[in-house]
C-alpha cells in the first residue's frame, strides 16, 4: 500500500512485529515502517474489536495505538523506530501489566 | 546543512523551572513567535511533539534533500528558513515532548501572574511555569464522517503527505483521492509527482459553492493562490482521473478497505481500492485552548469553533496568547507572521519592548499578513465541504471512532433528552475515547444541531479538560505536590467521608 522512494532509504535498522522481522529506515516512525511493510491494521478497538491501522500519522487519532517493548498503548506515529524494538499488535484495550522500571 | 540545523534539543530533565514564555508548537506560528521572543531576550521554550522542528506544514523539513524539494516544491522549502532562524536563536527548544496541561497562577490576591504547563516525554512529566504561554497547536483534518472511514486502508491525505515528507513513502496499488479543498489537489500532485499512480480524484466540493466563492472573487484573483491552484489542477487532470460533483462516498471492504463506492451524476460507481485518502479541509486543533478556558466562537465561514482573540493573538485567558491556524485557518504564510505578531504582544506584555515600539514593529508585519490572507475568503467558500459530508444521513455511519458510537445513535440520544454534545457524554461515552473528541467534536456538534433544527452556536463543543493528551498514572504520580494541591486532596477527601456518613445515616 506504500513504497519507498530510493532516494529517500536511509540507515538501515531491524525491529520486528508480532515477533517477525520487518526493515526500516533509520527516522520512520513505527506507523510509517509498519505501512512501508504493507501492514494495514495495527491494532483491534476496545469495544467490537475491529480491525484498526494509522489514520492520521499525527498523534491526533489514536488509531495507530500498538504495543512497544511490552508497554500498550504506545502511539506508532510518534515514536521512532529503533533497532530491535519489539512492536506488537495490539488487541483490544490496553493490558494492565506493570511497566518496566525506568 | 547549517550548524543551528544540527543543534540538539534540550531533555525533559534538563529544562528550567521556570521561563519568561513558554511556545507550545513548532509550526510556522510557533517557530516565529520563539524566534521573536529570543530577539527580546526573552527566556524562551519551545515545546513540541514531533522529533524535529516545522510542525505538520513543514514537517521534517530540516531533514529534507533536494529530491524533497523537487517533490513537494517551494512553498514547504520556505519552512526551511523559518526553522533556522529559531535554532540559530537562543531559545530553548524541547522536541518529543508533549503539553498536556496549562494552568493560571496566582498570588496570594488572586491575580494571575503566570501559568504552569504540564510536559511529558520519555515517561517523565514535569510542571513548568512561564509568565507567558503562546500556544501554536496548528490544525487538524475535519472529520470526514463516510461509511466504512475506519476501515484499515482509509487514512486521510495529510497522512499521506507526512508519510512523504517524514519518511518518503509514496502510496503504490490502487489509490483514491477524495474529499475537497485546497490541500486535496496539492497532495494529489506531489503524490503524483513523486510518481505514485493516482488512480481516481473523487471532488466533493459541492457545486453552489461555486456560486458563492464567486462573490469573492476580485481578492482570489490578485493573490499567489490563483497561480498555484491552476498549476496543480492542471498537473492533477493531465494525470489522472478527475470526478467531480460526487453527493455519496463510502468506503467498504471487510476487515479492510476492498472497494470505494460514489454517487456523481445521478448513478452509483464502484472502485476496487487499496488506499482511500480523504480530506475536507483543516479546523484549529482546539483542545488546548478550549481545556484552558479560552472563549471559543463559531466561525460561520469555516463552519468551526475557534479562540477569540485581540489584535496581539492574546486569548480571554490573561498571559495566554494562541497564534497560528490553531486560532482560525489562516495558512502557513499567515501563521508564521502571526507568531511574530504574538512574539511582539509577549515581549511588550513582559516590558521588554515599550509599546510605541512593539507598534512601530507590527506595522510592516500586519500590511504582509493581510496580503498572506488575500483570497482566503474565496477559497473558504469555494471549498465549504458540503452537508452530506459533514452530518451523517445514514444512522449507521461511526461518527465517534474511539468508542464507535454512530450517527443514528446520536440522534436517538438527542430525542431522549440530550440537548449538547456534554449531556450527550454521559449518554454515549461518545468523545470520551483517546482522540478527545479530536475527530468527532465538530460533527456532533452539527449532529445535534441538525436533529434540534438550531445553529452549532447555539450547540457549543464539548468542554474538554485536562489532561489534554493521555498520561501514564507514573508520571502524574511521579510529579512533585505542592503545599496547595495536599491540602485540596485532603479536603477532598474529608468531604468524601462526610458525604459516606451522611448516606450512611440517611433513612433507607
Amino acid at each position: 500500500m506504500f513504497r519507498r522512494l530510493s532516494d529517500r532509504a536511509s540507515g538501515e535498522v531491524t525491529f520486528t512485529f508480532d515477533g517477525l522481522p520487518v526493515r526500516a529506515s533509520a527516522g520512520d516512525s513505527v506507523a510509517a515502517a509498519l505501512l512501508a511493510a504493507g501492514v494495514r491494521a495495527c491494532r483491534t478497538t476496545p469495544v467490537s474489536g475491529a480491525p484498526r491501522g494509522p489514520y492520521c500519522m499525527m498523534g491526533v487519532c489514536f488509531e495507530c495505538l500498538v504495543r512497544i517493548d511490552g508497554m500498550d498503548n504506545r502511539q506508532g506515529c510518534l515514536v521512532p523506530v529503533q533497532e530491535g524494538m519489539r512492536v506488537e499488535t495490539q488487541h483490544g484495550a490496553r493490558a494492565l501489566t506493570t511497566e518496566p522500571a525506568q | 546543512m547549517t550548524e543551528g540545523m544540527v543543534r540538539r534539543g534540550h531533555g525533559i530533565a534538563d529544562l528550567a523551572d521556570e521561563y519568561d514564555v513558554i511556545v507550545v508548537g513548532a509550526g510556522p506560528a510557533g517557530l516565529s513567535a520563539a524566534t521573536m521572543l529570543a530577539r527580546f531576550k526573552a527566556r524562551t521554550l519551545l515545546v513540541d511533539e514531533n522529533q524535529t522542528p516545522g510542525g505538520q506544514i513543514y514537517r521534517a523539513i530540516t531533514l529534507a534533500q533536494s529530491a524533497d524539494r523537487r517533490r513537494l516544491g517551494e512553498d514547504y522549502w520556505r519552512g526551511r528558513g523559518i526553522a533556522e532562524d529559531f535554532l540559530n536563536s537562543e531559545a530553548e527548544y524541547a522536541p518529543a515532548t508533549t503539553a498536556w496541561s496549562i494552568q493560571s497562577v496566582q498570588d496570594d490576591a488572586e491575580r494571575i501572574v503566570g501559568q504552569e504547563v504540564g510536559l511529558s516525554s520519555t515517561g517523565m512529566a514535569r510542571l513548568i511555569r512561564a509568565k507567558q504561554v503562546v500556544l501554536a497547536t496548528g490544525a487538524l483534518e475535519r472529520p470526514f464522517p463516510i461509511p466504512g472511514w475506519t476501515l484499515p486502508g482509509v487514512m486521510t491525505a495529510g497522512a499521506a503527505q507526512i508519510a512523504l515528507k517524514t519518511s518518503g513513502l509514496v502510496p503504490s496499488g490502487k489509490v483514491v483521492i477524495a474529499g475537497t479543498g485546497p490541500l486535496l489537489y496539492l497532495l494529489a500532485a506531489q503524490l503524483i509527482e513523486a510518481g505514485a499512480r493516482v488512480s481516481t480524484v473523487l471532488d466533493t466540493t459541492p457545486r453552489e459553492n461555486w456560486l458563492r466563492a464567486f462573490r469573492h472573487a476580485p481578492g482570489f484573483l490578485v493573490s499567489p493562490y490563483l497561480a498555484k491552484g491552476l498549476k496543480l489542477l492542471r498537473t492533477v487532470q493531465r494525470r489522472t482521473r478527475v470526478i467531480r460533483w460526487v453527493s455519496e462516498l463510502a468506503a467498504e471492504g471487510e476487515g479492510g478497505l476492498r472497494e470505494v463506492v460514489w454517487r456523481a451524476g445521478g448513478c452509483e460507481h464502484r472502485l476496487p481500492a487499496d488506499l482511500l485518502l480523504l480530506h475536507q479541509g483543516v479546523v484549529p486543533n482546539v483542545n488546548f485552548s478550549n481545556a484552558a478556558g479560552c472563549a471559543h466562537e463559531w466561525d460561520e465561514a469555516q463552519l468551526t469553533f475557534r479562540p477569540q482573540i485581540d489584535e496581539w493573538y492574546g486569548s480571554s485567558v490573561a498571559g495566554l496568547s494562541l497564534a497560528g491556524d490553531g486560532a482560525g485557518i489562516r495558512g502557513a504564510e499567515a501563521a508564521a507572521i502571526q507568531g511574530r505578531i504574538a512574539g511582539l504582544g509577549c515581549a511588550s506584555r513582559l516590558g521588554l519592548v515599550a509599546p510605541a515600539e512593539r507598534d512601530r514593529l507590527a506595522v510592516p508585519l500586519r500590511r504582509s499578513l493581510a496580503r498572506a490572507m488575500r483570497g482566503r475568503r474565496f477559497l473558504d467558500e469555494l471549498y465549504r465541504p458540503g452537508k452530506e459530508f459533514r452530518v451523517p444521513q445514514d444512522p449507521d455511519t461511526i461518527v465517534c471512532r474511539c468508542e464507535e458510537i454512530s450517527a443514528g445513535q446520536i440522534r436517538t440520544s438527542v430525542s431522549a433528552g440530550a440537548g449538547g454534545p456534554n449531556q450527550m457524554k454521559v449518554f454515549l461515552r461518545c468523545g470520551m475515547g483517546p482522540c478527545q473528541g479530536r475527530l468527532c467534536g465538530l460533527t456532533v456538534t452539527e449532529l445535534i444541531a441538525d436533529e434540534r433544527s438550531k445553529h452549532p452556536c447555539e450547540i457549543g463543543f464539548y468542554r474538554l479538560r485536562f489532561p489534554i493528551k493521555p498520561l501514564r498514572l507514573r508520571e502524574l504520580a511521579a510529579l512533585p505536590q505542592t503545599q496547595t494541591a495536599k491540602v485540596a486532596v485532603l479536603a477532598d477527601l474529608a468531604d468524601t467521608h462526610h458525604s459516606a456518613d451522611w448516606n450512611e445515616r440517611k433513612p433507607q
